[in-house]
């Protein structure tokens, strides 16, 4: 690597420090993560570093990804809702496919078990989705990722937006004649958002 | 002269001749089948031992045994010595089963916010500049308690420490080109869970790792075969493991495990996330339930780790926690790893209570179950690291004290 490629390295590095730290005056999410310093004066990473003195700019080993290996593997919802395919999602629709496919293992209305309870029953410290999910479009996400835990990834995009639709009616979020789709599963309230708060620990004598 | 070579098959039938019969056992192993013969002995010296072969064998004296659940499996601590875990001995923790993935079709891609998405095969991962390092691996539901008759195993089993190797992730962000603005990414597994966790871009550029070997051959399946992510001292479900994409991104994901179920409710009904780091933490794995020791001297043993760095001190306390010795610790002390501690002392046989603590550099030391209660206002749930105390009766037997000796002074 030459010199001045290890130069643009640090600016971009020195950038992306800067980034962080402007995320953090925000008041976003701020990580405790180690600074840039830390990193750099690190055993394990230094060593590597100083070992990058003659690397070529790149190795050019691995072959580009076109978009459809992207498109084929990029299944994630962000919560902001990017990447939701389009479709609707409607409660009774939903009651039905939780009927036929979760009901053994949530139980009849998701709070019975013998596994995940998925709907909140009021007092209980179940991590339920009304009560400890802090985003609706990770109901999206991980049903259409992991779901049913027995054939998982079966159900399409129609049946996931009904499922949704129908665990969040269950749980009090929206009412019975709501229709979630991609523009507004992002906006649904979910009442245990403002639980939510980054670690704090850092090591040290406090305990926390 | 020419020396006439003899075949196995004749060997065989030599041996056979002699009363003795190598055969495979169903497992594979082979084992010496003793023909009786009038003068049969269990003096080893008098009896020819078994050729060399394929695979080495654990003598069939020692009974190591995971302990599997319908989600995760312990690591025997009490059976081990020193701090490397044996592969197939290291716990397991998974949310879809282990998937069968061949190695001629594994590919990773890295894309989002990079110059040049690609897609490295495992091959490809093998001609990067490579690394070694010795970690350990952490569940962070690591804590069990609430009777008296456990092991370190089903206490805290679900921590373990391999040697691995790989490619580092920094080396792979530099050949993708990772953006200015890009400060997460997604990590996400080819299990039927297709796990996923955001991880921030700078544990990403710090000591992060795809890792396709554990302790000198490829990784286990169990443990992410082909290849995983490594992200020494954190929670054991961010090194994602069966590693299958790289999504470089300017915030976090908000994946199911990093909101509903990896995160632990602390004061004021609040509940804390991304909470990825291990505290330090130690455990004495002799003597400990079940073992029953005799009066004299006892060299304790345990170990002592932490996810913020090296191991600077543990110490431990026979007399319930009254007065405090540090412990020895084997050289050499590594970041982020499992660190052998021990302790000579000798018994009186009376009744007591022993137990350790570890101290890192950071400055913090292990806490007392009570201590975290408080911090925390909660009695369990993540990251929960207190120190394990072990009741020694008069008899020589060990057992689980679930005692707190948090009103114990720990200033010494």
């Amino acid at each position: 690597m030459s010199h001045r490629t290890f130069s643009l390295m640090i600016a971009a590095c020195l950038f992306l420090y800067n980034a962080c730290g402007e995320r953090d005056r925000k008041g976003d999410l701020r990580f405790s993560a180690p600074t840039m310093k830390e990193i750099s004066e690190d055993a394990t990473y230094s060593k590597e570093d100083s070992s990058r003195a003659n690397w070529p700019e790149r190795f050019g080993f691995g072959k580009k990804a076109s978009t459809a290996d992207i498109i084929a593997l990029d299944i994630d919802i962000g919560p902001d809702g990017k990447g939701l395919p389009e479709g609707t999602g409607r409660v009774k629709n939903g009651m039905l496919i939780y009927r036929q496919k979760c009901i053994a293992c949530h139980g009849a209305t998701g709070k019975e078990g013998p596994y995940d309870v998925l709907v909140s029953k009021g007092e209980s410290d179940k991590k339920a989705i009304g009560n400890y999910w802090p985003y609706a479009t990770t109901l999206f996400d991980y049903i259409r990722r992991a779901m049913p835990f027995d054939a998982p990834g079966s159900l399409n995009d129609q049946e996931v937006y009904h499922l949704t639709a129908y665990l969040l009616y269950e749980n009090g979020i929206i009412d019975s004649m709501s229709v979630i789709n991609a523009r507004n599963l992002s906006k649904v309230e979910m009442p245990a958002r403002s639980r939510f708060v980054l670690d704090d620990r850092k090591g040290g004598p406090e305990v926390r | 002269m020419k020396q006439k070579k003899i075949s196995r098959r004749q060997l065989l039938g030599k041996m056979a001749a002699l009363g003795l019969v190598l055969s495979q056992d169903p497992l594979g192993k082979v084992i010496q089948q003793g023909v009786p013969l009038p003068q049969n002995t269990d003096d080893p010296t008098k009896k020819l031992g078994v050729f060399p072969g394929k695979l080495g064998t654990r003598s069939s004296a020692e009974q190591l045994e995971k302990l599997p659940t319908f989600t995760s499996s312990r690591s025997p601590l009490q059976n081990f010595y020193g701090t490397i875990t044996p592969s197939d001995l290291h716990f397991e923790r998974h949310h879809g089963g282990v998937p069968v993935i061949l190695p001629e079709k594994y590919e990773l891609l890295i894309h989002g916010m990079v110059e040049r998405p690609m897609k490295f095969t495992l091959t490809d991962l093998k001609r990067f500049p490579s690394v070694t390092r010795i970690c350990f691996l952490e569940c962070s539901g690591n804590f069990r308690s609430g009777k008296e008759e456990m092991t370190p195993q089903e206490i805290c089993g679900l921590t373990s420490q391999s040697e691995w190797t790989g490619v580092m992730l920094s080396t792979l962000f530099r050949e993708v080109g990772v953006k200015p603005k890009a400060s997460w990414f997604l990590a996400e597994g080819s299990d039927a869970a297709v796990m996923t966790r955001s991880i921030p871009l700078e544990k990403g550029l710090d000591d992060a790792m795809i890792v396709y070997a554990q302790n000198g051959e490829a990784v286990r399946p169990e443990q992410g075969y082909p290849a995983r992510l490594l992200l020494p001292g954190w929670e054991g479900n961010t090194s994602v493991k069966w590693l299958r994409r790289i999504e470089v991104a300017d915030a976090p994901f908000m994946t199911r495990e990093e909101t509903s179920k990896y995160t632990e409710t602390v004061k004021d009904g609040k509940v804390r996330q991304f909470s990825v780091v291990m505290d330090a933490r130690s455990i004495i794995t002799f003597p400990t339930y079940p073992v029953t020791v005799e009066k004299g001297w006892i060299e304790i043993r345990g170990i002592a780790w932490s996810g913020r760095g090296k191991i600077t001190k543990v110490e431990v306390s026979v007399d319930a926690g009254r007065s405090w010795y540090p412990a020895r610790l084997q050289e050499p002390v590594l970041d982020k790893a499992h660190t052998a501690f021990r302790f000579l002392w000798e018994w009186n046989g009376k009744e007591t209570v022993i137990m350790s603590r570890a101290f890192d550099e950071t400055g913090y030391r292990q806490p007392f179950y009570e201590e975290l209660v408080a911090a925390r206002e909660s009695k369990g749930g993540y990251h929960f690291n207190p120190v394990t105390a072990w009741a020694l009766k008069g008899d020589g037997r060990v057992f689980l004290d679930n005692n707190d000796f948090s009103g114990i002074s720990w200033e010494k």
